[in-house]
């Protein structure tokens, strides 16, 4: 299989330095739609700074950001919103305090025609999504910082699946959870590619990595080692690639 | 031992009662033990009264008519200081806040805004209200602005706050007291004038009675519609005429406080009739009433709408909420802006009740406020509280020092009481968290 046409996303030329140094120098990488593209690197390696730009957490020095050919800007999380880019971010990014149908829709709340919230169609909505994601989860009401972090998983999995992403961004998505939850997050990347969606997939397990991506983007000290075919390449040359910053193939 | 095993399973059952019936009436158990606390109080001091002084004090309707007023300003301001206290900020200036505000409002009426109007034209207390509640929230803005916008710690930005317009209030009015407030504007202080008869206060818990069952109502039919778990009917009964009760039982309390006999011979000399002897009821007081207007609209503020969720948002992880596209530094403005209109609602208030506007007017206000808000179940860790919690608090509070003056302590006995209270309160509510997460 091979990408023809235009990417869904197009990142060219990305440079983002704190304080003098250079977390991601002129970094260019694409995904396709129905397409996982993994991140790797070291940490520190500037994936997640990277990525953080798509979302709208971070502003690119400089670059452009390209969605489906067209050029966009994106100053911040809900410009990223817009463009349909749903982020599963690493620490999760939930309020604790909040229940799951608060986190799920916040900063999009649903709201009744008199314009207050309308906290049971939310909390009906979050039953529904969760009843697919994770039969097992029952505690619809309580905070979330009572949950497991397989159950927070789901939450936060949920709240970027719910609202139609074209664009999802997974950094380390099964860094917290056990075998069974990983195997459940692995299914759902396979049932969102099927939908079209294109995933960016920070990952530092590199089995996951092969089983679940279509290509790799490697990084190393904030540029781009090399962007491989997963099926060209064995656990190895990435592995090195990662390490010694170049593919031994080449 | 078979008698410490039954004594012990006695024990698990009576406990599981009590948490079958928290469950289904699904009541804060909180909220339980403030009322439980606030029982307490108000029993202890009134039995202190009858066995030492040999008249229980406290339980008479003119002192809990009295206690009420004297919650509203604190209560007002306690439910702006839970979203300061949510979003994991501070205010120390609302105390100042008061001074100035009050101090602005008294001026307007006694001195400026007589010469434009004309002496006693009807529009000055509105327009000096009105500039009262726009000089707050400006205040307040300007506070939020520093904090959001400028990143200055909520700490010092209302610390120099409460310093400037301490001394804002004393340069405008040059040290003086001014005095008299105009009359319509000394009525929103309560007193006889200041509260709405028998009738009105009737109509009013009807009113209460109706939106009570209308709350029930409406939950239970929402949750049908959504196929959700629904409290037993008998849960749903309970807290229906446990609600109609304190409503009507409240009515009941300031209708059975009469006008003193001075007010009823000079009000019967006003309209012209001979009214000695009438027994005329206060009714609900002015203040009271804002204060419970307030207490509803702030409630459905931050339960029913997206400014409520995202104060909690921020609270309990501002990044998170940062990350969802919430404008955190907006909100955060917005959030100190309505502290400051809440603080110019209690400025009127306490300025109306005194019927004049001092230099001292809210001094150490802010204490009793952050107290009241902390007693009420708000934590300072942010992300945690609740409106009726910190009017509950603020009732809290003013029971302790009207019931200290009652059995006669003197004011350093009070500040030592009232300390030790906020303390062994904040304490309380670690220790009942901790077992709820066990």
């Amino acid at each position: 299989m091979t990408n023809t046409g235009t990417p869904l996303v197009n990142l060219k030329d990305i440079s983002i330095s704190f304080g003098g140094i250079k977390a991601v120098d002129q970094v260019s990488v694409d995904l396709y739609s129905g397409e996982v593209v993994g991140l790797l690197g070291h940490n520190g390696a500037g994936k997640s700074t990277l990525i953080k730009c798509l979302s709208g957490a971070y502003n690119a020095d400089s670059g452009e950001v390209f969605i489906s050919g067209e050029k966009v800007i994106i100053n911040n999380p809900r410009d990223a919103r817009d463009q349909n880019i749903e982020t599963i971010y690493q620490t999760l990014a939930l309020a604790d305090n909040l229940d799951a149908a608060s986190n799920l829709f916040l900063g999009r709340e649903l709201i009744t025609k008199s314009g207050f919230l309308d906290e049971s169609r939310m909390e009906a909505e979050t039953r529904k999504i969760m009843a697919r994601l994770n039969p097992n989860f029952k505690k619809f009401d309580v905070p979330v910082s009572a949950l497991s972090g397989g159950q927070r998983q789901s939450v936060a999995i949920a709240r970027a699946v719910y609202f139609d992403a074209k664009i999802l961004i997974m950094d380390e998505p099964t860094a917290a959870l056990g075998p069974q939850e990983t195997e459940m997050v692995a299914e759902l990347i396979q049932e969102l590619k099927k939908q079209g969606i294109g995933i960016f997939l920070i990952e530092h397990d590199i089995h996951n990595v092969m089983k679940l991506c279509d290509r790799a983007s490697v990084m190393k000290n904030g540029k781009l080692v090399g962007t491989e075919r997963v099926e060209d390449v064995t656990e190895d040359d990435i592995l090195s690639m990662i390490i010694l910053g170049k593919n031994p193939k080449k | 031992m078979n008698d410490t095993n039954s004594s012990k399973n006695a024990n698990d059952k009576q406990e599981s009662v009590i948490s079958r019936f928290i469950a289904a009436t699904e009541i804060d158990p909180r909220l339980l033990g403030m009322l439980g606390a606030l029982a307490l109080i108000w029993f202890g001091f009134h039995f202190y009264g009858v066995i030492f002084n040999n008249f229980g004090a406290f339980l008479t309707p003119r002192n809990l008519w009295n206690l009420s007023v004297q919650t509203s300003s604190i209560g007002i301001m306690a439910t702006g200081m839970v979203l300061v206290i949510v979003t994991r900020n501070i205010d120390l200036s609302v105390g100042s806040m008061i001074g100035v505000i009050a101090m602005a409002m008294g001026l307007l009426q006694v001195e400026y805004l007589p010469q434009f109007v004309g002496l006693g034209h009807w529009s000055i207390w509105i327009i000096a209200v009105i500039l009262g509640l726009i000089i707050g929230t400006v205040i307040g803005a300007l506070h939020g602005w520093l904090i959001a916008y400028r990143e200055i710690p909520a700490f010092i930005v209302t610390l120099g706050g409460l310093m400037v317009w301490r001394g804002m209030a004393f340069l405008s009015g040059g040290g003086r007291t001014i005095s008299p407030v105009d009359p319509t504007f000394a009525l929103l202080g309560g007193g006889p004038y200041g509260a709405v008869g028998a009738n009105v206060s009737w109509f009013i818990g009807v009113l209460a009675c109706i939106g009570v069952a209308y709350i029930l109502y409406s939950g239970r039919q929402s949750r049908i519609k959504h196929n959700f778990h629904l409290r037993p009917m008998w849960a749903e009964a309970m807290l229906a005429v446990v609600g109609w009760a304190t409503i009507i039982g409240a009515v009941l309390l300031v209708n059975s406080y009469p006008w003193p006999k001075g007010i009823v011979r000079q009000y019967g000399a006003k309209i012209g009739q001979d009214l000695e002897g009438t027994f005329i009821s206060h009714g609900f007081a002015i203040p009271v009433l804002i204060l419970a207007a307030v207490g509803i609209g702030m409630t459905i503020l931050m339960t029913r709408t997206r400014f409520g969720r995202y104060v909690f948002a921020i609270g309990g992880n501002p990044e998170a909420a940062s990350l969802a596209g919430i404008n955190t530094k907006w909100v955060t403005m917005k959030v100190f802006a309505l502290m400051g209109m809440l603080t110019a609602i209690a400025s009127v208030i306490a300025s109306a009740r005194l019927n004049s506007a001092t230099n001292a007017l809210g001094i150490l206000d802010e204490l009793y406020v952050i107290a009241a808000a902390v007693i009420g179940g708000t934590s300072l860790a942010g992300g945690v509280g609740k409106i009726y919690g910190a009017i509950l608090g603020a009732l809290v509070m003013q029971s302790l020092q009207s019931g200290m003056v009652l059995i006669g302590f003197d004011s350093a006995i009070q500040r030592i009481v009232v300390g030790m209270v906020l303390v062994l309160a904040v304490y309380l509510d670690i220790v009942y968290n901790k077992r709820v997460k066990k």
